[in-house]
This record gives structure tokens, C-alpha cells and sequence, in this order.
């Protein structure tokens, strides 16, 4: 399985994301964001870090670089194409996810495991999961997801909501909302749900001395549905 | 402008040293060789209150690859890999501008640690602040933590450890210190000395702006009423030009074109270009129309003292110029050739085609004034006899839980929340523990490092205070299982002109050379930081250490969390009940007065190897070491990281139980062990002659005291959360 993580300048876990890759099959190539082409992928990973310093609006200058063209072009095809944190911030600001990140509530960055809910398992993100909830961890300043009343009944209609924040047990609710998120969102598809963006870091969550291992289980997954 | 003496006094300097300066120029200094001898000869550039005793610590060791001197020490981990760190106090810009002076702080020593070609593998900090109750605590603390989040959290690199304390005696003058590790390459490591005729010397990074003029300057004076006219002095830090700098320098360095490379912190241009010509016994002749400038008109004087953030002065082999230029400009980076070096020894600077700088370099550093201040010795205060009739009528669970709400002792899970502990995927202890632990990317290493400082004790007694913080620091690394490598200081004092803060540098220096000279735990970077004074008043001496310490095999790390019911707990050391400025004594019964703990260097060396021979033997299950707040607060801890309870037993001891549970005494440690393995346990003890209580057992919900007091760990995690959170949400 090949898969391409695209740098940009201010990206920070593009390296976190190139070995956790690594680590479950893939062949994984790092496409500087000037490039014009895309190698030959089954998924394109946007890897999470402060792209452009989040000068302007977080992911939004970066969802103009060269490379995103391509990269528009590949989902547009039905190519995989994953966005995590800073990444999920350039997939809304590109118009290939709808809604958008505003600041956490308490206008407080938070970095911390917590609790999420799959919500929608018929896709090649989490078809083959069978735990409920994964635990994972997030470190973002800007992960509260808001959308318009109309694009929130066309999102659930449409079955668009990946992930929920929740409780252990998969509990939906205020207290284990961390940053605001509308209906505590914490990841989206795209309608044809080649596309998913994500808040939580599975790549932080790889071996039992890490912050947990529920990340390996996402890879793992990932990968067999993509073969 | 015509410069006189009043002039230079304005600068910060003394009338003698200008003085000094005319004799040596053999004429009147123009207005920008002035600006250049106030930037260098500053307590913060020259050290010259402290050199004279900073040169009696202990710099050298087997693992020591470079100490005092550079950018940062180094020190030698094996197979090839070493460990580049540093600690830096940005104190006075962030009491003016708290989220730009901390940001700008963790931003400079990230710069020296990638200076010398380390990637930043991990930060820490610690930070001090007046009383809680004190009008500007709240949003200083709140500015100084988003600040440290707002740079490091951009820069990728995890903030693993931190102390943070509240204190009156720094309502006036808060403490930010920002420690960075970086890893690198034995045979690949920069150094700034300069080398060869004729080499381009070459300006990156951001460019030249007005912010920042005389921050070195404004760090080495008193605040006084007029502190807010200093704002344009502190400087304006942009994270992400920092990391496009951290990865465009990485990627230079790893071919051979760089001689000699220092990044522009403090006094910026003029001490990064005087420091690399001086090392190299060079002169360096500089065109100032080529510096980068972010604003029209600038002048040589106001380029030359620029404290512009992200920049980095390069001596290049000839001919490597556009290799380099194709390095900065594809991360968007400005790029100058700015000058070359001589054989004058002179630094040398034009500006529109006339010659404005002429200054031999010896006269700006090593003539450098160096004073031997004056200072008062400290008395060891006399222990203070508790009447223990004022312990009738306490409760130790009602004092337990004081204690553990209490601002030094609580969570402060509401700071490091905010940073980002986990990016660059290798981090295995998190804040929370006795120390942060990251591994070596890709193998079975890991470094450990910890910052401490006990300003109370050092205010008591200076020089037990400094000996105090090297063990401490040493202890926080031998309870996760590393073998102290080395330190960093960070020395926090008043005004080096009066006599007993003086006192206080000069003891508690000698307390932390003795200290880490005894334990093999030598000193390879460090900074002063002086006149932490708001008018006549200095802070508590505040010494901080940053302690480095390597673990072999990252499995056999060791954390505080208690892991099993029915396990047991020995308390290792010996518990004497010194109540003398403990938290106890001070909080619950409002007595300041008496001296510290003492040090016995013998035990805490003996103590700490032993408790390390343990862990190789895969003996300890959980480990924390015994500080603030004694036996019985660093137990709570466990069992509120474990979610576990305890059943405790007093040892028939002919102290109080207020006096064992409370003490402060040092050189301890609890550990948990499996009951089977007890006697291979104790056994080693009494053969390295180590002295241990056998505390009690690991018990399900609650902690339980000599069967009489209970109190249930949700009620003690209660005590130990809400305080932080409560005030800075009100």
C-alpha cells in the first residue's frame, strides 16, 4: 500500500504520521507542498502541525499551495484522503469537508487522551473495528467543529459524522464535549466518505508507552481495508 | 550625537566604566560603539557580578562533551547520539508582557539548542509567580503559560515537566526559566567559533526590526514605577518562522558548509558576531546597508541592537554561499551575506560607505569589567522547638487536605494541559510524575529530565538551600529510573550591588558546586539572572535546576502511579520529623522562621544509587521521591495517580506522627514492591547500609492512617484538582 503525508511549512507531525505508516505496512512518501503531482497513492494523509504559522485562519493559506490541487483532484476521483487536526482544519478551509474549525470554548488549547464514538463503521476508515469507542489523544487550539443547522441535517442524513468525543462506554454529552464541537463532533466524512478529517492524533497512540495503543488498531484496520 | 558620561549612564552603564572605555578606545565612543559596550558589558552579556564564582563549579565528567561556554552544554549518551540542553531565564520581559516575554523565551532556547545542530526533543519550564492573591498573578500566569504553549506547541516539540510556584516575594518580579533538550550526532555538533580569513558571513532568518532594543540591557536593571515605558523592549516571537529556521538550519547542517553558527538572542547582532569573532581570535567586518530590515531608515546603532526574534549569524566555508541560499529560500527565508571575517581582531562596521564601528574585539570582551562584590554570609537560623501542644488539636486528614490544595502543592494540570506533551511521538512520561521521559527516536534509550528549585529553603539558609536543589534534582531522575547525567542552572537573584543578595548568590553557589561536585553531577550550561528586584526588594533566592539523566532500556522506567493492592510501601532514607520551613510548618502553623532540612551528601548518593540497583533488578513497581509536603503528601500523590488506596502505619519512632507524616527531611524515597519480594528487597538495603521504614500496603478506595483516620481518594483528588481551576476560572 502506498501512501503519500504532504509537509507544509509549519507542519509537525508529519513525521509522527511517516512512522506510524511505516509501522503498519505502508509505503510512505513525504510530498513537499510546492510539488505538483502526487505519486502514485492509495491514501493521502494531511499530517497535523501549525501549516502557516495558522496565520489568517488556521489551514487556510495552506489549502491554496500547489500541491492541494492535486490533492482536490485525487478525493474528487474517489481517492482516500485522510486529515488529522491541522489537517482536518485544511480539508474544511479546501471545501472537500463542509463546516469548520473555531476556537475551543474555553479558548484554551488542550492536549489530552480522550474518548471517541464510532459513529459510521460502513466506510474504509473503521469498517472492521469492533470496539465502539477508541481512545485517542488530542492537542489542537482550534477543534471546535461548527456548521450551519442545514449542513448538520445534511451531514447526519447523509451519515457524514465519523466521530463523536464521548465517555468510555460511548456516552454522548456535554461533560465529555472538550472543545465546544456542535453535537461534539469530533471528525466528518465527505458524502461519498472517501474523505475523512479528525481532531484526535491516532499516529500519538502506537505502542503500549505511549499515551495508549487505540491508534494501532486504526492502522491496523486502515490498511487491511485498503489492500 | 556627541556621547558623554551621562549618556552612557543612560545605557546602564557605571561612570567608571565609561570611563574604562574611553581609556581603552583611547577616545570618546560614537553613539552606536557606545550602544555596542552598554549591550556587552550588561550584567546579562558579561556575567560581571558572577563569573568570578560561577567558575568554581564543577564543569567536567566522563559523559561531558562540552560544558559552560556555548550555546548549550552537550553531554555524551552512547552509541554516537548526545544530548544538547540548556536553561534560560526570560524574567523581566515577561512580568512586562507575559504571553511575548515567555514565548520569546522558550523560542530563544529552542534557538540555542538547534544552534549547535541538536533537534529540540523536548522543553520544560519553570515558572514562579506572587502571591495568589496579588492584583497581576492571575493574568500573568495565565499570559506566561499561554505564551510558553503559543511557541513551543507550534515548534513541534513536546513540553514534558515543569514546577510552578506562587510566592509574595515575586508579586513585583515573576520568574519564567525555559529549559530545551535537543538530540544530535556526536561528530555532528556546530559550535560559534570562527575560523579562517575571509569567510562570508551570512545573516538568516527574520529580519531586522525595531523590537527587542536594549532587552539585554532592561534585564540587567531594577523595575521601578516607570516599568511600563519598557514594553517596546521586550521582544515579539513568531513561532512558525522559528520552526521554518529549526528545519531550514537542520537541513544545512547536515552537509559540511558551516564553520561557525550562533544564533541572535540577547544583545542580537552585536554579541552573536563579537562572540564568534572572539572564539575564533578573528575580526569581522560587517556591511550594515546588506542586514535584512524589516522597517525603513533604520540606523547602524538600532540594527546593531535589534533583539528581532528567529535569526541566526553563519560563518560559511567560501564557496558555499548558494547551496546555502537555495536551503533558506525554499523555506522562505531571508538570506544576506552580510560580511566576511579579517585578520584585524577588530569588529569593523560600514554603513552607507563609511566606516561607523572601530573596536578592537579583546577590549569588548575580555576587558569586560569583573567584580568582586561584596557579600554578607548567612547564619544558619536557629531550629525553632514546636510546642506540640498546637498538633492536639489538628487532624492529619483535615491537614492533608489543606496541604494538598494547597497553590505549590496542587495539581497543575490546568498549565500543562496546555501544551502539547505528546507530538514527536516518543514521549513516555508526561507531566504529572517525578520527571519527564522521552525515548531516543527509534531506540531502546530514553532521557529523563526534571526542574527544581526550593526558593524557601535558599531564602532560610542559602547554602544548604543549593545543595538542597542539585539533590533534589537528582532524586526526581533516580525515581524514574535514570542515571543522573548532568545539570543546568538557572540562578534567580536580587540585586548582585546589595550585600545580602549578594550573600545569597555567592552561598547558594557554593551549596550546588558542592552539592552536584559530590554526586558526579556536574554543571554544563546554565544563566544569571540578576535584579529581580522591584526597588529595594528581591525575590527568595531562586536557583532552579535542570536535571538530565539517561535510562538504558526505556521498559524499566519507573512512574509515581501505585499499581497494586496488597503490595507494599517502604519509605526509603531516614525520617528525623524536620518540620523547620516545611510546608507544614509554614502553612498549618504559620511559622517562617528556622533553617531548612539538612543535606547529608553520603545518604543521598547511597540512597539514590541503591534505589537504582533496585530498579535494574525490576524490584520497584512505582517510585516517588519525598519533597514538599513530606511522607505523606508524596503518598496521596501515588495513590491519586494510581486511583489506589493505602494502609499506613506510623514506625515506632519517638517523633510525632504530625512530625514523621509532615517532615522534610531529605534523601528519601517511597517505593512499592511486590510482597514476595520483600526480603530480596530489605536484604539489599542492609547491605548497602540503607535505612527504610516499612510503611504499609497499597489498599483499594481509600488511605487509611494507624486505622483511626480514613479518607476516600476521590475526596484526596478532590483537594488535589479544584484549587488551580477554581482560580482561574473565577
Amino acid at each position: 500500500m502506498n501512501s503519500s503525508v504532504i509537509t507544509f511549512p509549519g507542519s509537525n507531525c508529519d513525521r509522527d504520521m511517516h512512522v506510524a505508516l511505516k509501522k503498519f505496512g505502508f509505503k510512505n512518501k513525504m510530498i513537499w507542498h510546492n510539488s505538483v503531482e502526487l505519486p502514485k497513492s492509495d491514501i493521502v494523509v494531511l499530517p497535523g502541525g501549525f501549516s502557516y504559522g495558522d496565520y489568517l485562519r488556521c489551514g487556510s493559506m495552506a489549502s491554496k499551495s500547489k500541491i492541494m490541487q492535486s490533492v482536490i483532484n485525487f478525493a474528487k476521483g474517489g481517492g482516500k484522503v485522510l486529515g488529522i487536526c491541522n489537517g482536518f482544519q485544511i480539508l474544511v478551509e479546501s471545501g472537500l469537508l463542509p463546516g469548520i474549525l473555531l476556537r475551543n470554548k474555553y479558548l484554551e488549547f488542550i492536549c489530552k487522551n480522550v474518548f471517541v464514538k464510532i459513529n459510521n463503521k460502513d466506510n474504509s476508515y473503521f469498517r472492521g473495528i469492533k470496539k465502539k469507542t477508541l481512545e485517542l489523544h488530542i492537542a489542537h487550539n482550534e477543534g471546535n467543529y461548527f456548521c450551519s443547522k442545514k449542513q448538520i441535517k445534511e451531514i447526519e442524513n447523509n451519515n457524514q459524522i465519523a466521530l463523536y468525543y464521548s465517555d468510555e462506554r460511548g456516552n454522548i454529552d456535554d461533560n465529555n464535549n472538550p472543545n465546544g464541537s456542535i453535537k461534539n463532533i469530533a471528525g466528518i466524512f465527505n458524502k461519498e466518505k472517501n474523505v475523512l478529517g479528525m481532531m484526535p492524533h491516532p499516529e500519538r497512540m502506537i505502542d503500549s508507552s505511549l499515551s495508549g495503543e487505540d491508534g494501532s488498531i486504526f492502522f491496523e484496520n486502515l490498511i487491511n481495508n485498503l489492500k | 550625537m556627541i556621547v558623554n558620561e551621562q549618556i552612557a549612564v543612560d545605557h546602564g552603564l557605571k561612570k567608571e566604566e565609561y570611563k574604562k572605555i574611553c581609556n581603552l578606545l583611547k577616545r570618546v565612543p560614537n553613539i552606536t560603539e557606545l550602544g555596542i559596550f552598554s549591550a556587552m558589558w550588561n550584567e546579562h552579556c558579561s556575567y560581571k557580578s558572577s563569573r568570578l564564582h560561577l567558575k568554581n563549579l564543577p564543569s567536567k565528567g566522563k559523559n561531558v562533551i562540552q560544558g559552560p561556554g556555548e550555546n548549550a552544554g552537550v553531554i555524551d549518551i552512547g552509541d554516537d547520539d548526545a544530548i544538547v540542553f540548556k536553561i534560560e531565564s526570560h524574567n523581566h520581559p515577561s512580568f512586562i508582557e507575559p504571553y511575548q516575554g515567555a514565548a520569546t523565551g522558550v523560542g530563544g532556547i529552542m534557538r540555542d539548542v538547534f544552534t549547535m545542530g541538536a533537534r529540540p526533543i523536548a522543553n520544560l519550564n519553570s515558572i514562579h509567580f506572587g502571591s495568589p492573591q496579588h492584583k497581576k498573578t492571575k493574568n500573568l500566569l495565565r499570559g506566561v503559560v499561554h505564551g510558553i504553549g503559543g511557541y513551543s506547541n507550534c515548534m513541534g516539540v513536546p513540553t514534558i515537566a515543569g514546577q510552578t510556584s506562587f510566592d509574595e516575594s515575586y508579586n513585583g518580579n515573576i520568574l519564567v526559566n525555559a529549559m530545551t533538550l535537543g538530540l544530535v550526532k556526536k561528530n555532528k555538533i556546530f559550535y560559534s567559533k570562527a575560523a579562517g580569513l575571509s569567510k562570508p558571513v551570512i545573516y538568516v532568518g527574520s529580519k531586522t526590526g525595531r523590537d527587542g532594543i536594549h532587552g539585554a540591557s532592561m534585564a540587567s536593571a531594577v523595575f521601578d514605577e516607570k516599568i511600563e515605558e519598557k514594553k517596546p523592549t521586550v521582544q515579539v516571537g513568531d513561532p512558525f518562522t522559528e520552526k521554518l529556521l529549526l528545519e531550514a538550519c537542520l537541513e544545512l547542517m547536515t552537509g559540511d558548509s558551516i564553520i561557525a553558527i550562533q544564533d541572535m538572542g540577547a544583545a542580537g547582532l552585536t554579541s552573536s558576531s563579537i562572540e564568534m569573532a572572539s572564539k575564533g581570535s578573528l575580526g569581522i567586518e560587517i556591511n550594515l546597508n546588506k542586514v535584512p530590515c524589516r522597517e525603513t531608515k533604520m540606523t547602524p546603532y538600532e540594527i546593531m541592537l535589534s533583539e528581532s526574534q528567529e535569526r541566526m549569524l553563519i560563518v560559511l566555508e567560501n564557496g558555499k554561499e548558494e547551496l546555502a541560499k537555495k536551503i533558506f529560500d525554499k523555506w522562505n527565508l531571508d538570506f544576506a551575506v552580510i560580511g566576511k571575517t579579517t585578520k584585524s581582531k577588530k569588529i569593523e562596521l560600514y554603513f552607507d560607505e563609511e566606516k561607523v564601528v572601530d573596536v578592537p574585539i579583546n577590549i569588548l570582551v575580555e576587558n569586560s569589567p569583573m567584580y568582586n562584590r561584596k557579600w554578607k554570609k548567612a547564619k544558619l537560623p536557629k531550629r525553632i522547638k514546636v510546642d506540640k501542644e498546637k498538633f492536639k488539636n489538628l487532624k492529619i486528614i483535615n491537614v492533608l487536605n489543606k496541604i494538598l490544595s494547597n497553590p505549590n502543592i496542587c495539581s497543575k494540570e490546568w498549565i500543562w494541559q496546555q501544551y502539547d506533551q505528546t507530538v514527536m511521538g516518543d514521549t513516555i512520561q508526561k507531566p504529572g510524575g517525578d520527571a519527564g521521559v522521552v525515548r531516543i527516536h527509534g531506540t531502546n534509550k530514553a532521557v529523563a529530565a526534571s526542574v527544581d528549585s526550593s526558593a524557601v529553603y535558599c531564602w532560610a539558609h542559602p547554602l544548604s538551600g543549593g545543595k538542597q536543589i542539585v539533590c533534589e534534582s537528582w532524586r526526581n531522575l533516580i525515581a524514574v529510573g535514570a542515571k543522573p547525567i548532568a545539570i543546568t542552572n538557572c540562578l534567580n537573584f536580587g540585586s548582585p550591588e546589595n550585600e545580602e543578595n549578594m550573600g545569597e548568590f555567592v552561598e547558594s553557589v557554593l551549596g550546588l558546586g558542592e552539592a552536584s561536585s559530590y554526586l558526579d553531577f556536574p554543571v554544563v550550561s546554565g544563566n544569571v539572572s540578576f535584579y529581580n528586584q522591584t526597588k529595594d526588594i528581591g525575590i527568595k533566592p531562586t536557583p532552579t535546576i535542570g536535571g538530565v539523566g539517561l535510562i538504558k532500556n526505556y521498559k524499566n522506567m519507573v512512574t509515581i502511579d501505585l499499581k497494586q493492592t496488597g503490595n507494599i510501601l517502604l519509605v526509603i532514607g531516614k525520617t528525623e520529623g524536620h518540620l523547620d520551613q516545611s510546608l507544614f510548618s509554614r502553612d498549618i502553623l504559620n511559622e517562617k522562621n528556622g533553617p531548612p532540612p539538612e543535606i547529608n551528601l553520603f545518604n543521598e548518593k547511597n540512597n539514590g544509587i541503591t534505589i537504582l540497583k533496585l530498579i535494574d533488578k525490576k524490584f520497584i513497581k512505582a517510585a516517588h521521591d519525598v519533597s514538599l509536603g513530606g511522607i505523606i503528601t508524596a503518598l496521596s500523590k501515588m495513590c491519586i495517580k494510581g486511583k489506589k488506596g493505602a494502609l499506613l502505619k506510623k514506625p515506632n519512632y519517638l517523633i510525632n506522627e504530625f512530625e514523621y507524616f509532615f517532615g522534610e527531611d531529605q534523601g528519601r524515597y517511597i517505593i512499592e514492591i511486590e510482597k514476595n519480594n520483600l526480603n530480596n528487597v530489605t536484604e539489599m538495603l542492609e547491605k548497602n547500609s540503607v535505612h527504610y521504614d516499612e510503611l504499609g500496603t497499597v489498599n483499594d478506595n481509600e488511605l487509611i492512617i494507624n486505622d483511626k483516620s480514613k479518607v476516600s481518594i476521590d475526596d484526596l483528588i478532590k483537594s488535589h484538582t479544584t484549587w488551580l481551576i477554581n482560580y482561574m476560572s473565577k
